[in-house]
């Protein structure tokens, strides 16, 4: 142990464990609710808190652009999902598969080897937390001097799945006879 | 901050999206779950980028490139299951067994 105790903690690791209690209970509610639409809510609250999360590991670009695409655009996304499918707005019973138990059973597996792996692994890491360390300045000097051929790439890439995106939900477009 | 408070929430909240893709029926709900594994693999990156003080910040950069990705993937899943309901008129995962032409 490099000299910072587990206890008592500091009150930024207070406040982000209670940022990713919100997260993880919010996560729950999003696999457990009944119904859709409140799924798709939930999870703007689960990612709210993540975000607060980077906020907190002082990511501020990746905080900002998590509440910008994540809760702006994928949620709103999924929501034109629900609406398109016709999905039920009220309570609806048979959104689970018969298989929960296994699912459960499985979940906990998967919690109980990660949890025990990470807290084996890196129980005495301690991460100063360095102020400005994630700002815009630095994440855009370090993207566009470092990776961006992987940064056009992944423009292109996007590109590409818009594409495909309108061309699958189009019908009045034929294949070749 | 101790790395073993992001280890821990990113892992809870990955096998919470492991119980929602193996559990859910609806194909929307289980593009949710897997955006919640996405989530948790994002705080991971940021937690072990503030850790190492990578001189790249690759740990942040990454986690952008894989939000870029994540949105790509919902949009081409929604399309997909978008047009699987035009065909089907069902969306639900058990009742899309058939891999041939009907």
């Amino acid at each position: 142990m490099n000299g910072v105790d587990f206890w008592p903690p500091s009150t930024l690791e207070v406040v982000f464990l209670l940022l990713g209690l919100v997260a993880v209970g919010s996560a729950l509610l999003v696999v457990t609710t009944r119904q859709l639409v409140h799924a798709a809510l939930w999870l703007v609250v689960c990612f709210g808190a993540l975000a607060g999360c980077y906020l907190v590991l002082t990511a501020e670009f990746v905080a900002w652009v998590q509440v910008l695409i994540y809760v702006g655009a994928v949620v709103v996304l999924l929501l034109f999902g629900i609406m398109l499918t016709r999905a039920p707005i009220g309570r609806s019973d048979d959104l689970d598969s018969g298989n929960r138990v296994v699912a459960a059973v499985v979940a906990v597996a998967t919690a109980g080897v990660l949890v025990g792996v990470v807290v084996g692994g890196f129980q005495h890491a301690y991460a100063e937390l360095r102020p400005g360390a994630g700002s815009a300045e630095e994440l855009g000097a370090s993207i566009f001097r470092n990776w961006v051929l992987p940064f056009e790439a992944l423009s292109v890439l996007l590109l590409a799945a818009l594409i495909g995106a309108i061309v699958l939900s189009r019908t009045d477009i034929k294949g070749r006879r | 901050m101790h790395v073993v408070y992001p280890a821990v929430v990113a892992a809870l909240l990955f096998s919470v999206g492991v119980y929602g893709v193996l559990a859910r029926r609806n194909t929307i709900l289980v593009l949710m779950s897997v955006e919640l594994m996405l989530n948790a693999v994002n705080l991971n990156l940021v937690a072990f980028d503030v850790w190492l003080r990578d001189v790249l910040h690759s740990g942040q950069v990454l986690t952008l490139f894989v939000i870029v990705i994540a949105a790509a993937e919902v949009g081409i899943g929604l399309a997909i299951v978008l047009a699987v309901f035009r065909t089907r008129k069902a969306i639900e995962l058990d009742r899309l067994r058939e891999l041939g032409e009907p």
